[in-house]
């Protein structure tokens, strides 16, 4: 089990704190000392899901956690938001699929990007998305 | 109760500290050559007093209570500089594990009519000091962890010679298998090369890689494209007939990538493309081929 | 409000973005670069992302969107001094800027968009001293 050893909260409400997330995110990223190709990956990666979070889902919660399991350390991040909901989440991922006249690429880039991603989502249940990256 | 006497033995610090670092000494264990006494006595006695902080915040011996994180930093610490030092793992925990004698023999003298209050207090003073010291030896992992890690990446660099060929002109000669860590670590380098040489083309070059799989290729690609991200292109040269044909076997498609066969037909293009000219000097006039004319 | 300065170099019009780049901020550039470009009548722009520490696919759809409508405004574009981690980052989230032209800082840039320009142009750029507004 990965004990926690920093948690950050941030609200997403407005655009500009996409790039609070992106800020969090890096500090986080260099305090466990991720090269800097894996910083801008899983910063990358917060700067898509926040701003579908606050997008498609209206605003929502960002998490920031710190963790040590075993010998490695990594970079977890929560998205929750009480949206509407994804009602189908394997096309919702798809490249090139979006509802909104982006270019559908955040969600499954976003996947790409880290080591572990896991999505919950239904409709009227909002989306709830974790990322981790590990050392 | 026990809590209170563990508190007052180490409040008492000057005999639990002569005590202590005399129990390290004679351990067998400690390395003399390492560290000397001077440095053993010092570190003892600052670990005493965070000890003896934390306990005063918060004496539950709970090693997860926030009040004792100072005395988990300070083992933290302690782990990695003796790591780095050359220090065992046990070499290195046995600094927390020795301390259990002297606080065992301090109780001792302060329970002199009540067994079972030391008992108690000794199970209490183990349990805290093995949590320590399993924490130490957790420390000790993670930081030789990290440098095996950088040493490992220090040889894969080594392994991977970008050079330049031309201004402008850089080039990979890839040798060896390639496995997906290895690939972006080589692909790294080529791409902050073509940054610090501000080269627009970059060859990589395949003859010594023995095996090209959808995963390789696929690497390779990525490289291709974020060179011309950057605003570079790509060569790709030494593709082998064996290669080549394994590639088209696997459907690997390598698009619009430039590809050549040899490293020369590659650099040609290379030179080529930045307007170099490459040209024979005239034949100078001085005799050759005495050999030949001797024949005819 | 805040505002991505836009310099001009002659016959060129030269964006540094500096800052970690809000949303908003990427649209009122975009704004901003149109009208110049009419104004100015630029040949060319060049958009220096070198301190950019990241581009996702908000900044990236950006980046494809000025150097279309440069085109459409008769202009060339390019994108210059994207970072290595930069680069492979955006390769993996699948965004390959299909026709946005790269090259790797400013002087190559120049090169780059002077090559793209006919050869009257390319006179008046090679003596044209750079204008600073
Ligand atoms: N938090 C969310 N709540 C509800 N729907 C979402 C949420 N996140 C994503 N979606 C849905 O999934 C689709 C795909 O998202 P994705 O981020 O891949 O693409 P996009 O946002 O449309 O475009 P891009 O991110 O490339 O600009 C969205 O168009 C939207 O319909
Ligand atoms: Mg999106």
């Amino acid at each position: 089990m990965a004990t926690l050893l920093k948690s950050e909260k941030l609200e997403v409400s407005e655009e500009q704190h996409i790039v609070t997330v992106r800020q969090a995110v890096r500090r986080m990223s260099v305090e466990i000392k991720l090269s800097l190709v894996d910083q801008t990956k899983i910063i990358t990666a917060a700067s898509e899901l926040a701003r579908n979070l606050l997008i498609y889902g209206g605003g929502g919660e960002v998490v920031l956690e710190l963790l040590r399991e075993g010998v490695r350390q990594g970079v977890r991040v929560h998205f929750a938001d009480e949206g509407p909901g994804i009602e189908n989440i394997e096309l919702a991922l798809r490249d090139g699929y979006t509802s909104g006249g982006g270019m559908g690429l955040g969600l499954g880039g976003a996947k790409r990007l880290v080591n572990e991603f896991d999505l919950v989502s239904a409709p009227g249940k909002g989306t709830h998305i974790t990322i981790t990256r590990w050392k | 109760m026990a809590l209170s006497k563990i508190n007052e033995v180490i409040r008492q610090r000057q005999s639990l500290l002569t005590e202590w670092v005399k129990g390290q000494l004679d351990s067998g264990v400690l390395r003399s050559d390492l560290i000397s006494e001077v440095e053993l006595r010092r570190e003892s006695t600052a670990f005493l007093e965070v000890l003896s902080e934390a306990l005063d915040k918060d004496p539950s011996l709970s090693f997860r209570q926030p009040a004792y994180r100072p005395v988990l930093n300070f083992l933290e610490e302690l782990s990695r500089s003796r790591g780095k030092k050359g220090f065992s793992p046990s070499e290195t925990a046995i600094f927390v594990f020795s301390l259990k004698q002297p606080l065992f023999t301090a109780l001792k003298a302060l329970h002199i009519k009540d067994a079972e209050g030391l008992a108690n207090a000794v199970w209490e003073v183990t349990e805290f000091l093995d949590n320590l010291g399993l924490h130490t030896i957790d420390t000790y992992l993670v930081g030789r962890e990290e440098v095996i890690r950088g040493q490992q990446a220090d040889m894969l660099e080594l392994s991977t010679p970008v050079v330049q060929l031309w201004e402008g002109i850089v080039a990979l000669p890839l040798i060896g298998t390639l496995d997906s860590n290895r690939t972006s670590i080589v692909m790294e380098t080529l791409l902050q090369v073509i940054v610090q040489t501000r080269s627009e083309i970059a060859i990589i070059d395949i003859t010594g890689v023995p095996t090209v799989d959808t995963q390789v290729a696929q690497h390779l690609l990525k490289t291709v494209a974020a060179a011309r991200l950057m605003g570079a292109d790509c060569i790709i040269s030494g593709i082998r007939p064996q290669i080549a044909q394994t590639m088209v076997h696997l459907q690997i498609d390598l698009g619009n990538v430039i590809t050549k066969a040899t490293m020369a037909e590659a650099l040609k293009t290379a030179m080529n493309r930045s307007g170099l000219v490459v040209m024979r000097r005239a034949v100078p006039s001085s005799p050759t081929g005495l050999g030949t004319s001797a024949l005819s | 409000m805040d505002r991505i300065p836009i310099l001009t170099m002659g016959h060129f019009l030269l964006v540094t973005i500096q800052v970690d780049m809000h949303d908003q901020l990427a649209l009122t550039l975009q704004d901003d670069l149109t009208n110049k470009i009419t104004s100015t009548l630029a040949k060319g722009v060049l958009i220096d992302i070198s301190s950019l520490e990241i581009v996702d696919s908000f900044i990236g759809r950006m980046l494809g969107n000025i150097s279309s409508m440069a085109r459409v405004l008769g202009a060339g574009s390019v994108v210059v001094g994207m970072q290595p981690a930069v680069a492979i980052t955006l390769v993996e989230l699948g965004l390959s800027l299909t026709g946005v032209y790269t090259a790797l800082d400013v002087e190559k840039g120049m090169q780059l968009l002077r090559r793209q320009i006919d050869a009257d142009f390319y006179h008046l750029t090679t003596d044209g001293n750079f204008v600073e507004i």
